[in-house]
């Protein structure tokens, strides 16, 4: 058998907003990805909607640039609203 | 006697899911793709469901004091009632397939009408369980036509496996006595009713799939009765053999 293509699958929980990346799985085409999706990724109904995203579509950033990339918000405190007190009553903060 | 025909009928419904749910499990672990393994096995425990709740409301019709595990596991092969199409053996992938799509396309039309039997809790479980069957028949009769319509090789399985198993087709529109008598007081299906919406359904996605309707016209029946090939006997050995050897065994 010719190995099927590569597919990332997200799901969009019961609680959740948004759709969160759960893992990937090999199949032909995306409908066949979606049923494929729903056996692996949603036995123990953990899902009301589901992407599926072809991995070779994905463009990752390498691993290499981490410094470039997050050293500097790491290094400006300022950035972090940790410094407002939040009333009690707001929640989800 | 109604309830005699009651709770054969029920047991009926409840032997085919069980008998088939056994053989999807075969492939536990050896399906041709991990994700196909996946689907075979949650479609095994789909059935699995669905025979618990056919063989429990069986047992109490029944009232011999007979649960869902007495009639699954303290049965011998004469007494099992499913259709000979499900207890098929799995063959090659496209024998599995196809022997799916066939049950899964009469198994649909089986619970809508049941669906609106007059009996509450008939309708209730056909309620719960046509969900189910619904993904089963998208996703068997999508295989169908992707391995119908695929290759020269799966092609020519798929077609192997079509002549192989139309003869066990007959059997699922075949009413006898009981059935027609529930059939008549509306808390049954005559399977007889859904022969031309089946047929249609499986020509629709046979021409998509670009296999052949087999000419033959002879048909293997008894399955429902009791009378059944050497399959089920080999099959009822390794899933009862548990009880049979450990009788009242829990874990």
């Amino acid at each position: 058998m010719k190995e099927w293509p590569l597919w990332e699958v997200f799901i969009r929980s019961q609680h959740g907003l948004a759709h969160k990346h759960v893992g990937s799985l090999h199949a032909p085409d995306a409908e066949m990805a979606i049923n494929n999706a729903r056996d692996v990724y949603t036995r123990r109904n953990e899902g009301l909607s589901i992407w599926v995203v072809p991995a070779s579509e994905v463009s990752a950033s390498s691993p290499a640039d981490k410094e470039a990339l997050f050293e500097p918000a790491n290094n400006k405190i300022y950035r972090h609203p940790t410094f407002f007190p939040v009333p009690e009553e707001v929640k989800h903060m | 006697m109604l309830l005699d025909d009651k709770s054969v009928y029920l047991m009926r419904l409840g032997d085919n899911a069980l008998v088939l749910s056994q053989r999807l499990s075969e492939w536990c672990g050896k399906g041709p793709a991990f994700e196909e393994d996946m689907a075979l096995t949650n479609i095994a425990l789909d059935l699995i469901g669905q025979a618990r709740m056919w063989l429990s409301y069986a047992g109490e019709v029944e009232g011999r004091g007979r649960d869902e595990d007495a009639l699954a596991f303290r049965r011998d092969s004469h007494e099992f009632t499913n259709l000979l199409l499900v207890e098929q053996p799995n063959g090659d992938y496209a024998q599995t397939l196809v022997r799916q799509f066939f049950f899964d396309a009469w198994h649909q039309l089986v619970l809508e009408a049941l669906r609106r039997s007059s009996d509450d809790r008939i309708a209730d479980i056909a309620a719960k369980a046509i969900k189910e069957v619904a993904y089963h028949l998208r996703r068997s009769s999508d295989l169908v036509v992707r391995l119908g319509d695929g290759s020269a090789e799966s092609r020519r399985r798929m077609q192997d496996a079509v002549d192989e198993l139309w003869m066990f087709t007959g059997e699922m529109f075949n009413a006898d006595e009981t059935e027609e008598l529930l059939g008549a007081q509306g808390l049954a299906c005559d399977p007889s009713t859904l022969m031309d919406a089946w047929l249609a359904m499986v020509s629709e996605v046979f021409a998509e799939a670009t296999l052949e309707l087999p000419a033959g016209e002879w048909m293997q029946k008894g399955g429902k009765q009791g009378r059944h090939g050497e399959h089920l006997g080999l099959l009822l050995a390794e899933m009862q053999f548990l009880q049979r050897a450990y009788p009242g065994a829990t874990w």
